[in-house]
């Protein structure tokens, strides 16, 4: 913003009788807008497909039931996505097809957030040698290609089992695994710039004239400023996490069976595609790209939002 | 496209004889999130070959408002003009077609701003930027270019010119990026020169120093010189007449000398009074009470009201209109007369 | 103005702070020193205010952080009622800090967005919780909002919410509420406008009449610091060049910096236009990284000769003048006032 401009905002400013912090204020102002409205219903509902899928299992299609004979069936009353090639309910296949990519971006999102941002805020706040060390070790990390580093590992333990766990979650950790060894360098750096930017300001510098203590002003001060930038871009990484387990399950790779995602669904339909039968693609890939472009909607809002205008 | 080659393809509709510049009833509205800001609410002044006219205000007051609205540099949205005419030579800049606005700046009306380092281009080296100038605006050559790019720099005083062409701008001091931005604005001989808080960034003995130059600039070429400032101590020493702002609005507009003899507004009058002065010792500072306007929600009557200590139930009515109160000076005040007089 | 009592609050000796400049990408080696504070010598006394002005990069920013404890002297000691600070171990800076307090310039950028303005306050009283016991903290904060000037009902605002002056005001509340004896002042009214700077100064007055604090006022404005200050220091590249009372110093300034910079600051009124005694120094400042040999103010010095260059001059008692400058040819001059 030009001078004149920020000069006209600051005696603007509301001499409001209400309370609000900046978050408070951020959140006012997505309120009203018709983007974030129906983004964010639209990640509602995709949260409850994928957290509670019986809810949306309205004619009781079983998953696991298939019927070889019904394979490729067209759509009906009772199934309203027809039939896969091996005859079983494809409305239920998206639907519980959900739950596995969110589970696993959001787990790989919340652990990133967490190692990424220890190491980030310990690197960004000691600098010297604690941020020589942890810097290089992100540039290892990050000098390993995403994608091929991603594909060697799966495949190489493709068929491992990880001990104590079952189910659901044995079918997602191996994928999630390796998308956070490959995934935190980017929070790192991100919460690291946020954290050295944050350093220098004037009220860390009283905090600490104060005699604030180390941690009081990495928790009170820095943290809640550095991780601004994160919390608008957890959508965006949710997002692209959708989007690249899709990819992995796409060539085989991502979450395993028997566990179902729209990845493998778009995988196995992909052929389908010219040979008749277009809503074995167009299925999945309209709920996947519903998702992942609400997620962007969203996170792009908020980054706008958070974006301190008055100061 | 054509480029011009001759200033006076510009604006052939200017007359020569009419006043160089003549501000009449400008209104700038911006669009907040908080309602319609009335940042200029009716501003009114003139400028005339070497004269320099100080507009004098605090934040608030919409005085470098004003000075983008001249130049035609206000970002719509949110700011949009609303009402007024800015005359130069009679040609109503506002009206102009936005190709004819852009080469009047430069050419007729150019501006220096308070920060030299986010006005210059940091990628390229300043003999670029400058010769730049003339390329475009004056389809001269490369080598013609920059030799008048030399000349430019030498114009302004900086010492090893040849050398400093191949330099970035981050490699000067902020005086000498001051030179430059000025060299910069002064490279098509424009006939008004807008200085916008000019020296507010910089130390005192660079400032000295870069006030002089702009006198002697504006000495040497007779051009007109708007300085946009807060601080009356480089007005008191450069200005001939001086426009007091407040809240969009200019509420005294005199010759410098009886401005700071005697204050015919309140609001000059207090802000006088509340300045420390580096020749006197153990003075009382006046305070003026209150906070600064809120440009969206302004008191009925007289903005100022609030913190008048002249203030009486018709300045919360009717508002004062900027009117004559001696000869050449005017002030927006109903009791300007006792200000006067009140020592 | 009140009248100092002989006490000594703050006394510095030999002050040094060297930045080294590093370079290389994986293993950085030390090429140079900067030298933002190199060798300084200052006395603060009970209920005084000592100004101490300068450009950019004489290491008066640089300074206050030292006497605050934001940086380690790397030479040098700083001695707060009689005890050697630069000596301390933790329990000695918490000490320190309960004594010496910043006033921050910037309005808007020393107050956390964050934080309600209760919460700002307070803070100190949570860092220190010997100060003032839980139960009474609160209440502590509204006091203090009063002693200020602001109402102590908006405690749960934040500092958005507030105007600049405001917040200056939040900012100086909150260096009082530890009780500090000696408040440091790093420009705390030039982001301020015109008219709300006289309100802040007032406050800083009245509070040191009440309190009996000792001021640093640190400022780059020379009208604001002779309102404010009984004796001022002038720094130049990381030293002392002149150092006296108020009246010695703008009335007759001996150092040739210390006339220059005076006689390039405008006054308000036309009426002395053309009449002061102008200098004009040409050329920049040197970089605080290689300071010229000698006097470092010697080569934008109209009096400079080869002695400057050879002999630095000792900031000391010269030419019967009653407060110790740095110069060899130091002479009193006006450039405050018209000259006939």
């Amino acid at each position: 913003m030009s001078d004149a401009n920020l000069q006209v905002a600051a005696a603007t400013a509301p001499k409001t009788q209400k309370q609000r912090g900046l978050w408070s204020d951020a959140f006012h102002d997505l309120r009203k807008r018709p983007t974030v409205i129906i983004s964010s219903f639209v990640i509602l509902v995709i949260l409850l497909i994928a957290f509670f899928p019986g809810l949306f299992n309205f004619h009781d299609q079983n998953v696991k039931y298939c019927d070889l004979g019904l394979t490729r069936g067209a759509p009906s009353g009772q199934h309203w996505f027809g039939f896969d090639e091996f005859g079983c309910d494809y409305y239920a296949q998206a639907i519980y097809g959900a739950g596995p990519s969110i589970q696993l971006a959001v787990i790989v999102v919340t652990v990133t957030i967490i190692i990424g941002g220890f190491m980030g805020v310990l690197a960004g706040f000691y600098g010297g040698w604690v941020d020589a060390i942890f810097s290089r070790v992100v540039d290892v990390f990050n000098s390993i290609p995403f994608l091929l580093g991603a594909v060697m590992l799966l495949t190489m333990f493709r068929d491992v089992q990880v001990p104590l766990i079952g189910g659901r979650l044995q079918a997602i950790i191996p994928a999630a695994i390796t998308l956070i060894i490959f995934g935190w360098t980017s929070t790192m750096r991100l919460i690291r710039a946020s954290v050295i930017e944050s350093r220098g300001l004037d009220y860390v510098q009283a905090a600490r004239s104060l005699g604030a203590s180390d941690m009081r002003i990495m928790f009170r001060h820095i943290l809640p400023n550095a991780m601004a930038p994160v919390v608008s871009l957890i959508p965006l990484s949710i997002a692209s996490m959708i989007s690249v387990e899709a990819t992995l399950s796409f060539i085989g790779l991502g979450v395993r069976a028997p566990e179902i995602t729209w990845g493998m669904m778009i995988s196995s339909g992909a052929p389908y595609f010219t040979s008749g039968f277009p809503r074995l693609l167009i299925v999945p890939s309209a709920f996947l790209i519903a998702t992942v472009l609400s997620f962007v909607l969203l996170g792009d809002a908020i980054r706008d939002a958070l974006d301190p205008k008055l100061r | 496209m054509t480029e011009v080659k001759v200033k006076s393809e510009i604006l052939p509709d200017a007359d020569p004889m009419a006043t160089l510049l003549r501000v009449e009833d400008l209104r700038v509205e911006f669009h907040t999130r908080d309602g319609i800001a009335k940042a200029v609410n009716g501003a009114s002044f003139s400028v005339d070959n070497g004269e320099t006219l100080a507009i004098v205000g605090e934040s608030g007051s919409g005085k470098s408002v004003t000075s983008q609205a001249i130049m035609g540099i206000l970002e719509s949205p949110p700011a949009k003009v609303a009402g007024g005419r800015v005359l130069f030579r009679n040609v109503d800049l506002l009206t102009l077609s936005k190709e004819r606005a852009r080469r009047v700046r430069g050419n007729h009306v150019a501006m220096v701003f308070q920060d030299a380092l986010s006005a210059l281009n940091p990628v390229w080296t300043v003999g670029f930027q400058l010769s730049e100038l003339f390329r475009q605006h004056r389809g001269m050559s490369k080598k013609d270019a920059m030799k008048r790019s030399l000349e430019l720099l030498d114009l302004v005083k900086i010492p090893a010119a040849a050398q400093r062409l191949r330099e970035y701008p981050h490699q000067f001091s902020g005086g000498m990026r001051q030179r430059v931005m000025i060299a910069m604005a002064l490279a098509l001989d424009p006939d008004l020169l807008i200085a916008d808080e000019p020296t507010t960034a910089l130390d005192v003995t660079v400032q000295a120093q870069i006030m002089r130059l702009l006198k002697e600039i504006q000495l040497e070429r007779n051009m007109g010189l708007i300085l946009i400032t807060h601080d009356l101590g480089v007005v008191a020493d450069v200005a001939d007449k001086i426009s007091v702002m407040y809240a969009g609005r200019i509420v005294e507009q005199a010759p410098v000398l009886d401005t700071f003899a005697t204050p015919a507004h309140p609001y000059t009058k207090a802000l006088l009074k509340s300045i420390p002065r580096l020749d006197t010792k153990g003075q009382r500072l006046e305070i003026i009470k209150g906070l600064p306007p809120v440009l969206t929600d302004l008191p009925p009557g007289c903005n100022f009201a609030p913190r008048c200590a002249y203030a009486q139930e018709i300045c919360t009515r009717e508002l004062p209109l900027l009117a004559t109160v001696a000869a050449d000076r005017a002030a927006a005040c109903h009791f300007s007369s006792e200000v006067i007089r009140d020592v | 103005m009140s009248s100092p009592n002989g006490d000594v609050a703050l006394e510095v000796k030999g002050l040094k702070k060297h930045f080294p400049i590093r370079q290389g990408v994986v293993f950085k080696t030390t090429v140079g020193q900067v030298k933002a504070v190199d060798g300084v010598d200052l006395t603060l006394r009970k209920g005084e205010t000592l100004g101490v002005v300068g450009e950019s990069g004489c290491g008066k920013s640089t300074l206050a952080k030292l006497l605050v404890g934001l940086e380690t002297a790397t030479e040098g000691s700083i001695s707060v009622r009689g005890e050697d600070v630069t000596k301390l171990g933790r329990a000695g800076m918490r000490r320190l800090r309960r004594n010496v307090q910043m006033v921050f310039q910037d309005p808007y950028t020393s107050l956390n967005p964050r934080m309600t303005v209760g919460d700002i306050i307070g803070e100190p009283f949570e860092i220190h919780t010997d100060v003032v016991p839980k139960t009474g903290r609160r209440k502590a904060v509204q006091d203090l909002l009063d002693v200020v000037g602001l109402n102590p009902d908006h405690i749960n605002r934040y500092p958005h919410q507030f105007s600049g002056g405001q917040r200056q005001r939040i900012g100086i509340a909150r260096a009082l509420a530890l009780k500090p004896e000696i408040l440091i002042c790093d420009e705390p009214v030039s982001a301020l406008d015109v008219s709300i700077q006289a309100q802040v100064i007032n406050l800083l007055e009245e509070l040191q009449d009440e309190l009996g604090l000792s001021y640093v006022f640190i400022a780059h404005d020379l009208s604001v610091v002779r309102h404010i200050a009984d004796r001022v220091a002038v720094m130049y590249l990381g030293k002392i060049a002149e150092l006296g009372t108020e009246d010695e110093i703008y009335e007759a300034p001996m150092h040739p910096y210390t006339q220059a910079l005076l006689s390039a600051v405008p006054v308000p009124d036309p009426t002395l236009r053309g009449l002061r005694d102008e200098i004009v120094l040409e050329g920049d400042v040197p970089s605080p990284a290689n300071p010229p040999s000698g006097c470092r103010f010697r080569t934008r010095c109209w009096k400079a000769t080869e002695k400057c260059a050879a002999e630095e001059p000792l900031l000391q008692i010269r030419a019967g003048a009653p407060h110790p400058n740095a110069c060899h040819y130091a002479a009193p001059r006006d450039v405050v006032h018209a000259v006939e």
